[in-house]
């Protein structure tokens, strides 16, 4: 029999999950790259990986403390940030979008190859980086929370500091936003030749959006490693893509959106992966043959149904202006 | 000038005396906020602008004329830096802008409008508006997160945007956003937002393109009173009623060269300017030549009938 109460429970947790919450923040520094900016930046994995090597390597290989980590992860990415940035943001649009993509995918080539064995762990990833952030946990030993949400003192910890981190990156995308720095970046992603008339520096403040973004993917690269391993292969180019999921669901050019759209797009995931699993097991599938690894990959498929479904019937996502897409070329 | 002066309908105040000496293309101006030397833009093997020296007279009203093709816009496009010529130097105001990015020549004062409008779409025409200002501290981006530090100056922003607004008719379309704006309308958008950084020189590449005729006398109104508000405005225009009735001075521009310049009456009637619509071969049949080339022509005879 499928334990329906089990699918619900486990598509529950993923309400607050770390995970939910880095890909939340990697889908908010998207916004403020293509929703706001209207930069195509196709290698957000790349600057969450190297949030995620930056803490692993500074912590294990140079024994920095964990604000060391953090610093040398966000420093990376802003270097990053003006290597793609400053050949392509005086170009046209795709020339972003293919720098980008192809940077990530060499970030996690030279985080996989075997030569930096030492350092990286090649294609096993690193481990045992954990116990820096452990320590400034001032939560005692213990069990907390109710029903589906129980958890010990290392994961109540660890849901905090990554909420909180969110709670901070939404106001100070909002602030920023609305204010006379919003507006030039909007104005940017409408008609930059319009901007650069009226006196602005567009190619800065192109440069600044897409420092801030990719930091915010930065940091959620750190959020996303602290309850897992470091593995080189998620930070592939289909990372980047659920991302853009997330971000297209919540609504582009939104605050609110990336947030509510991770939040949908785990627990969706959760449930249904749980559901075909659980129905498969219990022999539903067998007339059409359907084998457990089948079930296990599956759920994308209808993940991606279901993302085209809401896509299609409303694109502008959960918070978008519908006024706007009444003006959509 | 007060904002709600009367429109001087029918026979603005032009300026006269603008030269020094013989008229004939590249004189010298009396006061010149642009000068500009042999400057050549080609692509590929076309010659689209090559104006040996030319001069824009401060403080007046200067028409860029010339047949489709002739290199208007280009022309516009280098002196603002939105593109860069092959050869040539030019100052504004005295300061060399060969080389000189567009923001910068922008803030310098020297701000244009486009031939196809843009407008913001997804900005509401108050926040297009707001964004024409310039120095505005709430632009840096750390500044932007300490809204005290610029609140005061967004408020005087805005009322100034509004009054604008008010002056371009545009005042209950505020809250929209720019995209449902009407194409006219979107001209006019464009040309306040340019006023929003109280400019020194306006330039505008075809600013009646598409303008109902209503609005058109309007429109010329405001090009009139920024010359009373101290300001100088160069623009390019197809319309040669228009051109007459407002400039103080027409330069003609054809295959990419300056052919002549002068008050608008002499310049209709100069046949140089007349060979310059219908190309080096108008004495083959005319039923060859574009009917808008004819047009044009037609009205530049008409024009000089009427004088
Ligand atoms: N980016 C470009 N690439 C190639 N050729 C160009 C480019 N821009 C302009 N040209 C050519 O340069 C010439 C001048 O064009 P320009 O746009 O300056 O004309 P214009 O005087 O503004 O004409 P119109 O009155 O039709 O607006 C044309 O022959 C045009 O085809
Ligand atoms: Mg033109």
């Amino acid at each position: 029999m499928v334990d329906f109460w089990q699918i619900i429970q486990n598509a529950a947790v993923e309400i607050i999950s770390p995970t939910t919450a880095a890909y939340a923040l990697a889908a908010l520094g998207l916004a403020i790259h293509f929703g706001f900016t209207g930069l195509i930046n196709f290698g957000q994995a790349g600057f969450m990986a190297i949030g995620a090597y930056g803490y692993g390597i500074s912590t294990l290989t140079f024994h920095f403390p964990v604000w060391g980590a953090v610093l040398v992860g966000v420093g990376g990415s802003i270097v990053f940030a003006l290597i793609l940035g400053i050949p392509t943001l005086r170009l046209r649009a795709d020339y972003l979008a293919i720098v980008t993509i192809a940077a990530s995918e060499i970030l996690r080539l030279v985080f996989t190859t075997n030569t930096l064995d030492f350092v990286t762990g090649s294609a096993d990833g690193l481990s045992g980086y954990k116990g820096g952030f452990a320590a400034l946990n001032p939560i005692p030993k213990g069990t907390y929370g109710f029903g589906p949400f129980t958890m010990n003192e290392y994961d109540l910890w660890l849901r905090i500091v990554a909420w909180v981190i969110v709670a901070i990156a939404i106001l100070l995308a909002w602030q920023l936003m609305r204010s006379p720095w919003g507006r030039v970046i909007k104005g940017i992603r409408e008609d930059e030749d319009a901007v650069r008339a009226l006196g602005k520096n567009v190619y800065f403040y192109k440069m600044q959006s897409l420092i801030l973004g990719g930091v915010f993917g930065t940091i959620a690269g750190m959020i996303f490693i602290l309850p897992r391993a470091i593995v080189p292969a998620n930070y592939a180019t289909t990372l980047t893509f659920f991302i853009y999921t997330i971000l297209l669901l919540g609504g582009a050019a939104t605050i609110f959106g990336p947030v509510a759209g991770s939040i949908i797009f785990w627990v969706v995931l959760s449930a249904v992966s749980g559901f075909i699993a659980r129905a498969q097991a219990a022999g539903w599938f067998d007339f059409i043959g359907m084998s457990s690894v089948q079930a296990g990959q599956s759920r994308f498929i209808i993940v991606g149904i279901v993302l085209m479904l809401l896509v299609i019937f409303r694109p502008q996502g959960i918070f978008g202006n519908k006024k706007e897409l009444a003006f959509v070329k | 000038m007060s904002s709600d002066a009367k429109p001087t309908r029918g026979a603005p105040v032009k300026s006269i005396n603008l030269h020094v000496g013989e008229i004939e293309p590249g004189v010298a101006k009396v006061d010149a906020i642009i000068v500009a030397d042999n400057v050549t833009r080609t692509f590929g093997g076309l010659t689209a602008v090559d104006v040996a020296h030319v001069e824009i007279p401060r403080n007046a009203i200067t028409a860029l004329i010339g047949p489709n093709g002739a290199g208007k816009t280009t022309f516009f496009n280098l002196l603002t830096g939105f593109d860069k010529p092959d050869t040539g130097t030019w100052t504004f105001l005295g300061k060399s802008l060969a080389g000189i990015p567009s923001f910068k020549v922008a803030r310098l004062g020297q701000v244009r409008t486009f031939q196809l409008t843009k407008a913001l779409s997804l900005l509401t025409v108050l926040d297009n508006m707001k964004l024409g200002a310039k120095g505005q501290k709430g632009e840096n981006m750390f500044a932007a997160l300490l809204p005290w530090l610029w609140r005061k100056q967004e408020e005087e922003i805005e009322a100034k945007a509004i009054v604008l607004l008010e002056k371009f008719k545009l005042d209950t379309k505020s809250e929209d956003f720019a995209a449902s704006l009407s194409g006219g309308q979107r001209k006019l958008l464009e040309m306040a937002r340019a006023l929003m950084s109280d400019p020194t020189l306006v330039m505008l590449d075809e600013p009646m393109a598409g303008v109902n005729p209503a609005l058109t006398q309007s429109l010329l109104d405001h090009i009139l009173d920024l010359k009373t508000q101290g300001m100088t405005v160069l623009f390019v225009e197809h319309d040669m009623q228009m051109v007459r009735h407002i400039a103080d001075w027409v330069i003609v521009m054809a295959e990419g060269k300056i052919v002549a310049e002068g008050p608008p009456d002499a310049v209709m009637a100069n046949p140089a300017v007349i060979d310059a619509y219908l190309g080096s071969h108008h004495d083959q049949d005319l039923g060859e030549d574009d009917p808008e080339t004819i047009h044009a022509m037609k009205e530049l005879l008409d024009a000089d009938d009427e004088s």
